[in-house]
């Protein structure tokens, strides 16, 4: 390897990090591995999100700026999105717990891998619904502010890719509307959110069928039922 | 950000190996510019080494960039190798787990060597 200077970026990037941590005990994120999309199981898609903030007199900069601090506002009611102490700053874990049909949730997190003045990106944990990452962005195009959310991915494992084709595209979809809606709205906009869908890669990576192990969608199952367990070995403990 | 570059030169050496030598800032602007590199060093080679000495910024969306040529050239049954890397962006394929798909050499004839 060779020895240079810091390039500017270097401030904009995660430290190294082998496994996740939370402090509040979220489950399916502490002592998990941030993936890439190369680490899923199913097709990789490529979705941008994008919403032009026109004739709205705001700046890239600002934009992120409000997308940053009130990211967790933007999002639907059903889904929850516990933003860090410090914010959305690289390197800082969140916790997310995410509504399913049923009144299920999952719980699962993210990595902030890289945040600068005008993007910032999300890492998926194993065990996440899917293997990549989120961009979130703003430019000018054409003389107006665009806001952009980007997914690069590939469902985690066999189970999370049946949920993609059964409905989880489109329920990602709306999710993502959502949000760029909300954000447009704060500032005042009120285009469409326009969505491209590239399918990068066709073939399924079968090595990462055992992923399935780590499915946060099955854990968080799981504890939810054994909720009444843990309540009664509680209150059957002696006080101290 | 100011105006963003991406200057990407393309050359054959011996034996049968494209390098593409990466410059400048690699960003969600530089999508075309890498495509076309990729494309010209593509045409009749089996090994494809990004020589990245010449970086100089690097985004989120500049990573994703190399995911995806990554995953046209495996679907060409190419196989992409890396050189050039500084401590920073060793340290961005490692956070980015992409060091467990590319093979990093720290010389480009390192990387030529390995191809061979």
């Amino acid at each position: 390897m060779s020895q240079t200077p810091e390039p500017r970026d270097a401030a904009g990037w995660a430290p190294p990090v082998q496994t996740l941590s939370v402090a509040d005990g979220h489950i399916n994120v502490s002592g998990r591995r941030p993936t890439a999309p190369i680490h899923g199981f199913g097709k990789m898609w490529q979705k941008t999100y994008r919403i032009s903030l026109r004739d709205i007199a705001v700046s890239p900069r600002e934009v992120i700026t409000l997308w940053k601090e009130h990211f967790p506002e933007f999002w639907p009611a059903k889904s929850k999105f516990f933003a860090p102490l410090a914010g959305i700053a690289p390197g800082e874990v969140a916790a997310l717990d995410l509504g399913m049909p049923g009144g299920m949730k999952l719980s699962t997190g993210v990595l902030v891998l890289f945040a600068d003045d005008e993007s910032f990106t999300l890492m998926t944990p194993q065990g996440h619904m899917f293997a990549g990452w989120i961009t979130f962005s703003s430019f000018v195009e054409d003389g107006d502010t665009q806001a952009q959310a980007q997914v690069l991915m590939r469902a985690s494992d066999p189970l999370y890719e049946l949920g993609m084709i059964f409905g989880g595209h489109r329920q990602e979809d709306k999710h993502w509307v959502h949000t760029l809606s909300s954000l447009a709205a704060r500032l005042g906009a009120d285009d469409e959110v326009i969505i491209k869908t590239v399918c990068v890669d066709k073939r399924r990576e079968w090595s990462r069928v055992s992923n399935v192990w780590q499915n946060a969608g099955i854990r968080s199952a799981l504890y939810m039922l054994g909720a009444p367990v843990r309540a009664l070995h509680r209150s059957s403990r002696p006080e101290a | 950000m100011t105006e963003l570059t991406t200057p990407l030169a393309v050359r054959t050496v011996p034996p049968g190996v494209s390098v593409i030598e990466i410059g400048g800032e690699i960003t969600r602007e530089s999508d075309q510019a890498l495509q076309d590199a990729y494309e010209r060093a593509a045409q009749g080679t089996r090994t494809i080494i990004l020589a990245f000495e010449g970086l100089e910024y690097m985004n989120s969306s500049g990573i994703g960039l190399l995911v995806t040529l990554l995953v046209r050239a495996k679907r060409n049954h190419q196989r992409i190798l890396a050189c050039g890397l500084s401590d920073h962006y060793h340290k961005i394929f490692e956070l980015t787990r992409l060091d467990e798909v590319i093979s990093i050499y720290a010389t480009e004839d390192a990387a030529i060597a390995a191809a061979a």
